[in-house]
């Protein structure tokens, strides 16, 4: 392999960032496991056809298996890794697929973790039919994606709560406020 | 690492990847989106020795809608067409179709211009833009050239584009306001390649009678096929299903689709007839209600 043909690429994961020196063939989803070490990110098929490999680049989803490392140059790559808080308390997906039961071997869960991720975003009330389409691009073979549908739309029903008590409390600090300056 | 060693170049400029091409020829490979792309160089059914991607090549990522044509860059994303209210609004046909290609990961990645180049007989766009008279515009360093999309599609993954030649543009007319349109496939998991789709447009005169109506077939050839004996029996009468059915029967002597592992040429050919009559129908309906 001549020397010449490895690539400087400068991504940010998470909040933070990496550079990494690359093949131009070495796929994303390897850059993330091998050279930045997070193993979060599963490779399924490698041909986008599973969806294991899912994560958010430049604010999209995306099979992580069909973008070359060199072309995530500059972007900003969240994964599975990224979900939890940095104290580690999960985040309402998470949770709902503990709470109902939405993995069996796991190996799908990043992928469909992510890809959930992305359309509760976009659509935060869904119904069930909408929640099947969302994780139509990820494959799982153990739950017969019964107990991830539950899970996603638990996970929809917390985190419009916990919107709603974020506003309820951001309202009340309002009040509060009002009535300091009434005293 | 599952593809075989290529060297990358990333231009961004139209003229640097045209000159890129003129340089490689033969050797090189445009990669736009890579959703068809890297599948193949991943199971090493296709090895470039260079990919040129042009993913950075923003002149050619747009959408420009005038009173009578709508432009698309070739490097413009599927999920920009899915979302662009003035497409919904000018051209429904599109954004519905648009939601049925793959998921929307691969929508995040995959663009017009290498779904049109990579020319599978059974994917949306092909089939959408011959139901919508859509020409394509092609550029290379000494010429550019615009085709219809039966000049453009030649048989299954094959298309008359040049080895110097990039993609730049579709451009789609506007069609007049008592159009209705619609498309449907039939898929074995939502987001597979279709066994058969199918698209129609039906366009109504003053009385609500057929002006003109398009209906186009995929998956039954190695190209997008119109029939267009078909709907000229349409022409001049008031779209009602059971003429709709009469003239969809015929499709059963006109279309020949070749077995493959997913399904025989007999089952294909029931599909088209069941598909041609519901996308003519809804298209036929929405024409009435759009006229209102």
């Amino acid at each position: 392999m001549p020397q010449s043909n490895l690539k400087n690429i400068a991504l940010t994961v998470n909040g933070k960032e990496y550079t990494a020196f690359v093949e131009p063939r070495m796929l994303l989803s390897d850059v993330l496991r091998d050279e930045l070490g997070l193993t979060g990110t599963h490779v399924g098929c490698e041909h986008g056809i599973c969806g294991a490999c899912t994560v958010i680049m430049d604010g999209r989803p995306v099979r992580s298996c069909l973008v070359y490392g060199v072309q995530a140059d500059q972007a900003e790559v969240s994964t599975v890794e990224g979900l939890a808080d940095s104290d580690g308390g999960l985040h309402p997906l998470q949770e709902a697929f503990w709470e109902k039961h939405g993995l069996q071997c796991g190996f799908c869960t990043p992928g469909m973790l992510m890809s959930a991720c992305h359309f509760l975003e976009q659509n935060p009330n869904p119904n069930r039919e909408e929640i099947r389409e969302g994780i139509s691009g990820n494959l799982c073979r153990c739950t017969g994606y019964q107990n991830i549908v539950d899970a996603v739309e638990l996970a929809a029903e917390m985190i419009s709560k916990n919107k709603k008590c974020d506003d309820e409390s951001s309202d009340l600090q309002v009040v509060q406020t009002g009535r300091k300056v009434n005293v | 690492m599952k593809p075989a060693v290529f060297d990358y170049y990333s231009p961004s400029e139209l003229d640097e990847a045209l000159c890129l091409l003129d340089e490689f020829g033969y050797d090189a490979k445009i990669m736009s989106g890579g959703q068809s792309l890297i599948p193949m160089m991943n199971m090493r059914l296709a090895r470039p020795k260079v990919v040129i991607d042009i993913s950075k090549i923003e002149e050619l990522n747009y959408i420009r809608i005038t009173d009578s044509v709508i432009q698309i860059g070739g490097l413009t994303r599927h999920f920009q067409v899915e979302e662009s209210k003035e497409i919904e609004q000018v051209c429904p046909l599109l954004t519905e179709g648009m939601k049925l290609i793959g998921h929307s990961q691969i929508r995040s990645r995959g663009t017009i211009g290498g779904s049109v180049v990579h020319a599978d007989p059974t994917a949306e766009l092909p089939v959408m833009l011959s139901t919508l008279g859509a020409t394509i515009t092609l550029a290379s360093s000494e010429e550019v050239r615009t085709l219809t999309t039966d000049e453009f599609f030649m048989t299954y993954l094959t298309t008359t584009i040049e080895t110097n030649e990039i993609l730049v543009s579709i451009e789609i007319p506007i069609p007049p306001a008592n159009t209705g349109y619609a498309i449907d496939e039939f898929t074995l998991r939502k987001g597979d390649f279709a066994i058969v789709l199918a698209a129609a447009s039906v366009t109504l005169d003053e009385q609500g009678k057929v002006k003109s109506a398009t209906l186009c077939l995929g998956g039954v050839d190695g190209v997008p096929v119109l029939l267009d004996e078909v709907t000229e029996e349409l022409i001049g009468n008031f779209p009602d299903s059971d003429l709709i059915l009469e003239c969809c029967n015929r499709i059963g002597d006109l279309v020949d689709p070749e077995p493959d592992i997913h399904a025989s040429g007999e089952y294909r050919r029931d599909l088209s007839i069941t598909y041609a009559k519901r996308v003519l129908e809804r298209a036929a309906m929405r024409a009435v209600n759009r006229k209102g």
